[in-house]
Parts: structure tokens; C-alpha cells; sequence
């Protein structure tokens, strides 16, 4: 008979802190946690200091004065009289719509450079190649400032248009006037327009747009539902009615009707005096970093969409075409499925750098959050701290909301593993 | 039967013909023609327009390119120079690169002084030599590799020799503490004690040290100001330091994330998602205007520190990333491997984990230097001149007013060549590297 006998009680040694596995880790993260808020007390109890010798208690009230200052590129309403947290507001409009814009265009030229770098056209490959390296190995900063060089300096003055026998002409049926002040495009225009909804005080939104975003998100709801009962059809019975032209009539026919009743027309820019009038202006600083950002972000996304599609392998291509499915099939059906699977998450980090890229905007002084908050609003004041500060959060902001949509995208389309 | 069927059959061939050659058409030139570029209607048409573009690219460049003058003081005289020569259509001022040149190669670095840093960028290949092509260099070149920080910030900024000769001693110190030390407790805090014996050495004592020297023996060199750095001079300082010092923090932050210790991985996911998620050129911002608000008052370092600081972390944060995805494409045997092989933690990273994670990782590290040389460019917003700032300084003057092709394929050009050797030299290490059946 054994009896059992209890583990001699070990007293406790201040040495196991260090040496003893089961305190060790406990004794370095109270060390870490420590020295870091050490860290930081120590700055705040500087940064406290300075701020007060300068005079300066951190306040966010400055966000309330008036700005005092103009913005020339505009999304909402907003005068040197408005407050610059409106400012820093049209800024941040401003960055989102470069940032939109930059990640549509980037998309669209990335895809087909990197379905053509595959080419088995051997000039065409090596031309995406010199592409693709020339843009990749260059900073984006100089694309930036080339593009704006190349807008001022190559482009005809308004002045150039004028006359019976003009050196310049405006592009496409004359409807747009690129100049070296800026780009002049058709604006729409609605005669019977249904006017703005005020939100509170502070925005108008169109309700001509509204109207539109509805029609046209209603029409392709009841498009999708027609494909789905095509879907139905085509598993019960094998055969797949035809509707593309029911469906494409569903989407495009309420728009056109509701673009109709509302009078929709173009205004054309017309030169008068010096410049042009009418149509919409697009600045010089807004289409150069558009056309670079969208440029250079087309050049790693090529890349993206080349590895996601190399990275399927031939088996499965072959495979369709054993079952007899044609070219363009097994592109749609089977390899950019899984290739979408690869491709979308670096590229969405892309869109990533290509929205924290559009703060070089400063450079070619189109007028983004670093330069309203980060820049005007911060030499005026003189609150390098809190605009700082406050610039970073929103930046983080987008940063966070972005990769949220990512992980959710990851989630939902990563293959279940058993 | 034999005979009978010798007698039925006239002739029969009893040796083998020799093989004919490939229709002209499939071999040679013709053939690959034919399959790369005109294989079907589509693709001729597409090899034609691709042709045609590429013929009137170099129709328009080519003459643009060679036909420019090279002796111009400004913009004027060089169309001066190109009307008096019949040359219509106009050609490059290779002028303004004959004259800049210097500024944005070494900024306003005193001329009499553009050996120090023409000397540094040889010394800086030397030193790199047997870290690139470790196979082919003697090991003891190593040793130099670790003096040259030290030896090409001495001769980029001057002053007293004594400087860097101090600073290394501070690692002189931390080593002579950490053997003695670590007699008595194991490594760790050792090492602990040792890291906080340099660190007093180059906080406190090393002022002094320095002073008594240059007293004794004052072997110094001019000095030069910070603000006197400009051109690819200062790209370079600013990349090579961020890229030196972003790997090593970066593998430590990747091991910080991936870690047990909750506490620790907090730190290190927050530290990194805050870098990674706003643009650089805030961090700029932070360096160039906050940075003396949150250190005590009075203090005020240099520009260029502060900015090498911000890169730093900032090329640390996206390498922990580029490292972590290293570590988390290893399989978990590596990890038990190293376990039941009795190594610890550290042991285990130096030998077993971190050799495969980062050579599974060397397109991404290689891609994150390229970025962070590409990214030193932002330092002209802040109004530093590295070679775009300087460039927009030259289009600002009034002699050089409206140029801008020039300067900017001059500066892209050799942008160009750094990332594009780098990004070639990462594929080199790939695939020597490569050890799988392929």
C-alpha cells in the first residue's frame, strides 16, 4: 500500500520571478507594461510642459472659429467664412472622391495590364512589363509632380481656343476643353429639377440623384430576380430561358424615362472672356494626382491580377476544358473565381495605400485633409498638435473601416476547411 | 515461311531514315514569329497596332533624345541654341542636368567636400559585399561591415573622430558587462544589465570621454551642417538607415505579435496597425513639428535624425507584416521540431525558425526596401531638398522656368536603377536560396 504523499510546499523565492517558467512571463510583461507607461508619462508630462511655456492648452475649440481661408475644389458648400472643422470636412471629401476615383481607374488599367502581361502575344507581354516595372520602381511623389508639370507647361491656355483659326480645339465633338488652368467636361443638367434636400443646415443633397440611385438600384433588384428564376428554370428542366434583353430593359428603361421627366441635359463649357464657363471644372492638381495615383497603383495591381491567375493551376483549366466548357467559360466559371479568391485581398490593401498615397496631394496643393487640416488650418492656427492629431484619427479611420471590409470579404469567400 | 516471305516482299528498308528537318515555318525566327506574334487574325492585328506604337514612341523620343543641347545656361539659350541649328521640332536642354548635377547629387554639401560622400557610397558597396554575395566574400570583411555605420556617419557629417570611436566603445562596454555579468546570472538579465550599461555610456559618460580626447588629441575633419544635405545624398542616408534598422525591429515586432504574452502582442498589434494605417508624410508632420513638443523642453536634434527616426519605424511596422506572413507560412513541425530538440525560445528563432521564415519572406522584405527608398522622396514636402524638392527649386528659377521632362527622367532614371537592381537582386537570392524540388 502506497499512500500517497503531497509535493514538499515550496516556499515562494523572490528569484523564481526570473527563473521560474510559471512567473517569468508575469515579471516581463509588468516589466514591459511599466516601461511603456513610463514611455508615455514622460512625453504627456513634456508635451504638457512645452505646450504650457508656448502657451498653449490643447483645445479642439479651434475647430469653430471661422477659416478664414478658401477652398477652390469643392464638394459641398463652403466659404472662407465657414468653420474649419467644415474645412477639414471638404477635405476629407476631397480625399475620398481622388481616392474613389483613383481606385475605379487603377482597377480597370491594373486588370487588363496584368491579363495582358500573360499574353502569349510576346510584344504585347513585354510592353505591360516596361509598364509595369517603369511605374513600380519610380516614387509616386514624381509621377505626382510630373503629371501636374505636364498639365501646366504642355497643355494650351484658354486664350489658345479663341480666335477663327484657334491653335487649340476642344476634344471629343467638342464637349471637352482641356486646358493648362484645368479639364472643362459637360455637366448634367435637369430642367425640371425636383431641388435639394437640406440635411439639418450643413449639407444639399441633390434629390434628382436620390431619385435615380433609387430607380436604378430598384431596376437591378427585380434584374436580379429575373436571373434567379432563370437559375430555378435551368435546374428544373436543363434549359435556360433567354433573358439578357429583358434584364438589360429592366435596368436601363425606368432611368432613361425618370432621366426624361426630369429634363436631363448636358451643359456644354463655352469659352467667354478669357476662360471657360459652364460645364463641370475639373482643377489641374485634381486630375494629376488622379491620373499618377491611378497610374501607379495600376502597375502593382497588374501584378496582383498576373500572381492570382498563375497561382490557379493548369489542372484546373484543363479539367474544364474536359468537360467541354469554351474559352471564355472557363475564365468566367472556373479560374477567375478561385483567382478572385487571391486577388482580393492584396488588392484592397492596395486601394489602401492608394487612399494614404492621395495625402501627397499637398504637393500639387489640391486641397485633401492633410491640406485643409493638416496644412492651412494648421499654420493658421498654430495647433500642430491637435490637427496632427486629429489628421492621423481620420486617416486611421478610413484605414480600420477598410480592412474591416476586407476581413468580412476574407470571411465570406475563404474556402470551409474541414 | 522466312523464305516465302523474303520472296513476296521486293524491298524492305532494314535501316532508318534520317529525320527530316522542321518545316522552315516552326523553326528559327519565322517560327516563333509565327506562334508569339501572329498566331490568328487577333493577334496580328494586336502585334501591328503594338508595333506601330512602339515605332512612333522612338520616332518622337529618339530625336528629342540625342538631338538636345548640352551646353545651355537656361531655358532661353537653349532654344536659342536649337533654332540656331535648324532644329524645328525642338530637342532635350540636357543643359540643366550638366549644370544641377552636383546640387542633386550632394545638395548643398560644400563642393571642396564631395569626396566624403562620393567615398562613402564606395565604402558603402565594400561593406555591403559580403552581406549581398556572402559566398563569394572572406568572412573578416564582416568586420568591416560593422565598423562602417560608424566610419560613413563620421565622414558625412565630420567632426572629431572621437565621436564614432565612442560610440562603438559603447558596444565595447555593453559586451565587457554582459561576460562579466553574465557569470553570475543567466543570460537574459545580463544581457538586461548590459543593454543599460551602454545605453548610461551614451547618455552620460561618452560627452565627457569625447571632450577629454579631442583635448588630448584633436583629430577631427570639418564638419558639416544637416541642413547642407540635399540631392540623392540625402535620399540614400535616409534609405540605407531606415532599411538597416527597419529589419532588425521588424523581425522583433513580428515576434512580438506572434507572441504569447498578451501584454506584449497588444503593444505590438497596436503599434503596428497605427503606422500602417495613416500615411507617412503625417509622420513627417510628427517629426518635423511635434517631435520637440513631446520631448523636454530645450531639446532640439537634427532634422534629418528626427526624419530617419519616422521612416525607421514606419518601414518596421510594414516589415513586421512582411515577417509575420514569413513565420506564419512555416509549418508547426518546425516549432515541435525545435522543441523536442531541447532548444529554447531564442534558440529556436536563431536556428531553426527565423533562416526558413525569412527566406520565405525575402520578395516582401525586399519589396518593403524598395518602397522605403522610394518613400524618402516625401522629405521635399517638408520642405527638405532631396531631389524632387531641389527640383522644384530649379523650375522655380527664373533661368530654368518651364523645364521639366528633363529633370524628371534624370531623377526617375536613377530611381529606377536603385529599385530595379534591388528587386533583380532579391530574385538572385531566390533562387540560390531555393531548396525545394521544383
Amino acid at each position: 500500500m502506497t499512500t500517497l504523499t503531497d509535493p514538499p510546499a515550496e516556499s515562494f523565492k523572490l528569484s523564481m520571478l526570473v527563473y521560474d517558467t510559471r512567473y517569468r512571463s508575469i515579471t516581463f510583461q509588468i516589466l514591459a507594461l511599466v516601461a511603456v507607461l513610463l514611455l508615455f508619462g514622460w512625453l504627456t508630462m513634456n508635451t504638457a510642459q512645452n505646450l504650457n511655456d508656448l502657451g498653449k492648452e490643447p483645445s479642439f475649440s479651434f475647430l469653430g472659429e471661422s477659416a478664414g481661408y478658401d477652398i477652390n475644389q469643392r464638394l459641398i458648400d463652403y466659404s472662407s467664412q465657414s468653420t474649419h472643422l467644415r474645412a477639414a470636412f471638404v477635405g476629407l471629401l476631397n480625399t475620398l472622391l481622388v481616392a474613389a476615383m483613383g481606385c475605379a481607374t487603377a482597377t480597370v488599367i491594373g486588370v487588363i495590364v496584368g491579363v495582358l502581361r500573360l499574353s502569349g502575344n510576346w510584344l504585347v507581354a513585354r510592353l505591360m512589363t516596361v509598364y509595369v516595372e517603369m511605374f513600380r520602381n519610380v516614387p509616386v511623389l514624381m509621377w505626382i509632380v510630373l503629371c501636374m508639370a505636364i498639365l501646366i507647361e504642355a497643355m494650351p491656355p484658354p486664350s489658345a481656343f479663341r480666335g477663327d483659326d484657334p491653335d487649340a480645339t476642344m476634344k471629343l465633338f467638342d464637349s471637352v476643353a482641356i486646358t493648362n488652368r484645368g479639364v472643362y467636361i459637360p455637366e448634367p443638367l435637369f430642367s425640371r429639377s425636383l431641388g435639394d434636400f437640406h440635411v439639418g443646415a450643413a449639407f444639399d443633397v441633390s434629390i434628382n440623384l436620390i431619385a435615380i440611385l433609387i430607380v436604378l438600384g430598384a431596376s437591378i433588384f427585380v434584374a436580379r430576380g429575373i436571373a434567379r428564376r432563370a437559375d430555378a428554370k435551368q435546374e428544373a428542366t436543363g434549359l435556360r430561358p433567354r433573358t439578357w434583353h429583358t434584364r438589360l430593359a429592366v435596368i436601363v428603361l425606368p432611368t432613361v424615362v425618370l432621366l426624361a421627366i426630369l429634363g436631363f441635359h448636358l451643359g456644354y463649357p463655352e469659352l467667354k472672356g478669357f476662360n471657360f464657363a459652364g460645364g463641370t471644372y475639373m482643377r489641374n492638381s485634381l486630375i494629376a494626382l488622379w491620373l499618377a495615383l491611378s497610374l501607379y497603383t495600376a502597375a502593382f495591381i497588374a501584378e496582383i491580377v498576373r500572381a492570382g491567375i498563375l497561382a490557379i493551376s493548369s489542372g484546373q483549366t484543363e479539367a474544364a476544358a474536359a468537360l467541354g466548357l469554351r474559352n471564355n467559360r472557363i475564365m468566367s466559371l472556373v479560374v477567375l473565381p478561385q483567382a478572385m479568391r487571391v486577388i482580393i485581398p492584396p488588392l484592397i490593401s492596395q486601394y489602401l495605400n492608394l487612399t494614404k498615397n492621395s495625402s501627397l496631394a499637398i504637393a500639387v496643393g489640391y486641397m485633401d485633409i492633410t491640406g485643409t487640416l493638416m496644412g492651412i488650418t494648421l499654420n493658421q492656427t498654430g495647433r500642430e498638435l491637435e490637427t496632427v492629431l486629429l489628421g492621423m484619427l481620420v486617416y486611421l479611420a478610413i484605414s480600420l473601416i477598410i480592412s474591416g471590409v476586407m476581413n468580412w470579404y476574407n470571411n465570406r469567400v475563404k474556402l470551409v476547411e474541414r | 515461311m522466312a523464305d516465302t516471305h523474303a520472296e513476296t516482299v521486293l524491298f524492305v528498308r532494314d535501316t532508318m531514315l534520317p529525320q527530316q528537318e522542321p518545316p522552315l515555318s516552326t523553326v528559327g525566327p519565322v517560327g516563333w514569329a509565327r506562334t508569339n506574334l501572329f498566331s490568328g487574325w487577333l493577334n496580328t492585328i494586336i502585334t501591328i497596332v503594338a508595333l506601330l506604337f512602339v515605332i512612333n514612341l522612338i520616332a518622337h523620343l529618339l530625336p528629342w533624345f540625342i538631338s538636345g543641347t548640352w551646353n545651355a545656361t537656361s531655358l532661353n539659350d537653349c532654344r536659342e541654341m536649337m533654332a540656331a541649328v535648324g532644329n524645328e521640332q525642338g530637342g532635350a536642354c540636357w543643359g540643366v542636368i550638366r549644370e544641377r548635377w552636383p546640387q542633386l547629387m550632394f545638395g548643398f554639401y560644400p563642393a571642396e567636400l564631395y569626396w566624403r560622400p562620393v567615398l562613402v557610397l564606395v565604402l558603402l558597396f565594400v561593406a555591403l559585399a559580403p552581406i549581398l554575395f556572402a559566398d563569394r566574400t572572406p568572412t573578416r570583411m564582416l568586420g568591416f561591415t560593422a565598423v562602417f555605420p560608424f566610419l560613413g556617419a563620421w565622414l558625412l557629417w565630420g567632426g572629431t573622430i572621437w565621436n564614432p570611436i565612442t560610440a562603438l566603445l559603447g558596444f565595447v562596454v555593453g559586451y565587457v558587462v554582459f561576460s562579466l555579468v553574465s557569470k553570475v546570472v543567466n543570460a537574459g538579465v545580463s544581457l538586461f544589465v548590459a543593454v543599460v550599461a551602454s545605453v548610461i555610456w551614451w547618455t552620460t559618460l561618452a560627452g565627457y570621454v569625447v571632450l577629454g580626447l579631442s583635448a588630448i588629441a584633436p583629430l577631427a575633419i570639418a564638419s558639416v551642417q544637416s541642413r547642407e544635405f540635399g540631392g540623392f545624398l540625402l535620399s540614400i542616408t535616409i534609405g540605407v538607415t531606415a532599411i538597416m534598422f527597419s529589419l532588425p525591429i521588424g523581425i522583433l515586432l513580428a515576434l512580438g505579435r506572434r507572441s504569447h504574452l498578451p501584454l506584449v502582442k497588444a503593444l505590438c498589434v497596436g503599434f503596428i496597425e497605427f503606422i500602417r494605417g495613416v500615411p507617412l508624410i503625417t509622420l513627417l508632420f510628427v517629426a518635423s513639428t511635434l517631435l520637440n513638443i513631446f520631448l523636454p523642453p530645450g531639446t532640439n536634434f537634427d532634422i534629418i535624425l528626427r526624419v530617419m527616426i519616422m521612416t525607421t519605424l514606419f518601414a518596421s511596422a510594414y516589415m513586421a507584416e512582411v515577417v509575420r506572413g514569413g513565420l506564419a507560412a512555416l509549418g508547426k513541425g518546425q516549432y515541435e521540431g525545435a522543441d523536442s530538440l531541447g532548444l529554447d525560445y531564442w534558440q529556436a528563432q536563431r536556428l531553426i525558425i527565423m533562416p526558413q521564415a525569412l527566406k520565405i519572406s525575402i520578395p516582401g522584405i525586399v519589396s518593403t526596401f524598395i518602397g522605403v527608398f522610394k518613400d524618402t522622396t516625401l522629405v521635399s514636402i517638408i520642405s527638405m531638398f532631396d531631389p524632387l524638392g531641389l527640383a522644384n527649386a530649379i523650375r522655380a528659377d527664373a533661368s530654368w522656368n518651364g523645364i521639366y521632362w528633363e529633370l524628371f527622367i534624370f531623377i526617375g532614371a536613377i530611381f529606377f536603377i536603385f529599385c530595379f537592381s534591388m528587386s533583380r537582386y532579391s530574385m538572385y537570392l531566390e533562387r540560390k536560396l531555393q531548396t525545394g524540388h521544383r
